[in-house]
């Protein structure tokens, strides 16, 4: 059964390389497009109910025995962000037809879209830190062609800048890739935790610690690398916008999640601290930044920011409950932030302009688009008894338990301050006066919110159903803060 | 020997990240080159450098070069050549498109 870890990255290569053979018959290629995706979600549902009820899947690829070859691990952790990544996959092949133009369909929006999938499904599942810059690729690569998707003016120039960083980001890796080669003679994660512990992080480690946080750090938008993420994320159609904003940054935040707590946790008073403060720090200019604009797609591209800053705080206080407050809060902002995008999407869609001041009175002919994006505000920022709630309050409750009382009045300021980033979207869009030039298309926006509505009931039930899901997640917790369970799974001594 | 590579891969950095504090594409894009050539000499400086030996290891062998870092070396230069490429194209859209190659100039501007 041991096959099962590989799936999840295969399945949508196979679909990707496939609707590249049919990119000009349209109608087939949403179609397969459809129903290959509802496929894998089920094949990766399978995967999760597995994982959940027999423990990790380990497998080696090509036969190759644990230290030497590369490795997947399929652990508790990694398959529900597989499961969530794939939930998004779903809202977003059903709305990319509605908002993408011919042209851009025809041009392998499909093929890139599943290699994206195929990339962070990777990313996520891989154990092998070498492994892990290669997914890294694969789903920079579909990123670069997904930005510049249209062609357009702006869009090109922003993308130019998107790659660049990226490409930098990348080499520094495969660098602090070679330098930790060269101290622990390995790049099999489970193999270098173990023998990091055994000389409990002495040395030049601590060093290459930082430099892969940097690595990363550049990769999730975090204080003070963030700085190219929200105008590239503006620019594309707003299904890339959707699949970029939940996805990407995340899969930034997920290996400094693994790397933090699986291999570097031994001088936790240097790392883990800087950690600490590193992510006030992005709390506190992610909210700036989202407050600093009217354009209404670099409103909620700067509150990704912010969202990252949370996650990394659990990082960084490193107790059990601020942990699956981390836990909790990436699931939840991976689907709040596409079913937000794809609102967005909708609104620049049915307006033809981004700029809030041109907008108003939209709720007299979208009431739907309009309750959504006001239900989706409330779980942005963490109203009770929403999903965002429930992160935060673990988070906070963590890092009370440190006595981290400053980190604390800082979340909760920042997160009013996020719902009033959104809210003055859904003030000065829904309410106020009607601009008569636009032409309402009540039809195009029902079925425009159909897949956020989606999106936003799995954020609803996760935080209604708080209760059913946190056993779940405090297990990952208690996983993800014992490394000898990881370390034991793969390398079965 | 080693040490040696290391400075050289380090001479290849510094060239590489001036180049990309340039402001013209072109020599941006080049800039990029020499930082991935630098960090590909560096993979295989890490795993230590020994001449005339083979990368397998035997029951009859006792000297052996790292077969590991020349994997990665491998494919790290296959992703970097194809994303050299890509952004060569890109890059030529970009001041096409722009009617200019200066990164200045391309700074854009909010709301539009």
């Amino acid at each position: 059964m041991s096959n099962l870890a590989v799936l999840p990255i295969v399945m949508p290569l196979i679909a990707g390389v496939l609707l590249a053979f049919f990119h000009n018959k349209l109608p087939l290629v949403r179609t397969l497009a459809k129903v290959l995706t509802i496929i894998n979600f089920l094949v990766v549902l399978y995967v999760f109910y597995y994982v959940i009820n027999n423990g990790s899947v380990v497998l080696e690829t090509g036969g190759w025995i644990a230290p030497y070859g590369i490795i997947l691990v399929a652990d508790i952790f990694s398959i529900t962000l597989v499961l969530t990544t794939n939930i998004i996959a779903l809202a977003t092949v059903f709305y990319a037809p509605l908002t993408l133009s011919k042209k851009q369909e025809e041009f392998y929006f499909y093929s890139f879209f599943f290699l994206l999938i195929t990339g962070v499904s990777g990313a996520f599942i891989t154990g092998d830190l070498f492994n892990l810059f290669v997914f890294f690729e694969v789903l920079l690569m579909a990123s670069y062609g997904l930005i510049v998707l249209g062609g357009e003016r702006v869009q090109l120039r922003e993308s130019i800048k998107y790659v660049l960083i990226n490409l930098f980001s990348s080499m520094l890796f495969v660098t602090t890739v070679a330098f930790l080669y060269s101290v622990v003679g390995t790049v099999n994660m489970a193999q270098i935790a173990e023998r990091v512990g055994e000389v409990e992080q002495k040395g030049v480690l601590t060093t290459i610690a930082i430099l892969l946080f940097f690595v990363f750090g550049t990769k999730a938008a975090l204080f003070p690398l963030y700085y190219w993420l929200p105008k590239p994320y503006t620019v594309p159609n707003p299904v890339v916008s959707a699949l970029f904003g939940a996805l990407l940054t995340k899969v930034g935040i997920y290996s400094i999640i693994r790397i933090f707590t699986l291999i570097f946790v031994y001088q936790t008073t240097f790392t883990h601290d800087l950690f600490l403060w590193i992510a006030v720090f992005t709390l506190i200019f992610g909210v700036i930044g989202a407050l600093s604009t009217n354009n209404i797609k670099l409103i909620i591209a700067y509150n990704i920011i912010p969202a990252v800053g949370f996650m990394l705080l659990g990082v960084g206080i490193l107790n059990e409950t601020a942990v699956s407050g981390t836990v909790y809060y990436l699931v939840h902002d991976m689907l709040i932030k596409a079913a937000l995008f794809l609102l967005i999407g909708a609104i620049v869609h049915l307006t033809g302009t981004t700029d809030l001041k041109k907008m108003g009175g939209l709720i007299h002919h979208y009431p739907l688009l309009g309750w959504m994006l006001f239900l989706a505000a409330l779980i942005l920022a963490g109203i009770p008894p929403f999903s965002g709630f429930i992160g935060k309050l673990l988070l906070l409750q963590g890092a009370l338990l440190n006595g981290e009382i400053l980190v604390v009045i800082i979340g909760l300021l920042s997160s009013l301050l996020i719902l009033f980033s959104v809210m003055k979207i859904f003030i000065r869009a829904f309410w106020g006066e009607e601009n008569k030039e636009i032409q309402p298309n009540r039809k195009m926006a029902n079925k425009l919110t159909i897949p956020a509505i989606f999106l936003l009931f799995f954020s609803v039930l996760l935080g209604v159903g708080a209760e059913l899901f946190y056993p779940g997640v405090k297990n990952i917790s208690a996983y993800l803060l014992d490394p000898e369970i990881y370390i034991q799974s793969v390398l079965k001594e | 020997m080693e040490i040696i590579m290391s400075i050289l891969s380090g001479i290849l950095f510094t060239t590489g990240i001036y180049n990309l504090l340039q402001k013209q594409l072109l020599r941006i894009i080049i800039g990029t080159a020499l930082i991935s050539h630098g960090a590909h000499l560096f993979i295989l400086t890490m795993g230590k450098l020994k001449r005339g030996a083979p990368p397998i290891l035997e029951y009859d062998i006792s000297q052996y070069t790292d077969p590991l870092p020349q994997a990665l070396i491998l494919t790290s230069i296959v992703i970097s050549f194809g994303v050299t490429s890509l952004l060569l194209v890109l890059a030529y859209r970009v001041s096409k498109r722009n009617e200019t190659d200066n990164m200045d100039l391309l700074r854009g501007n909010e709301n539009e």
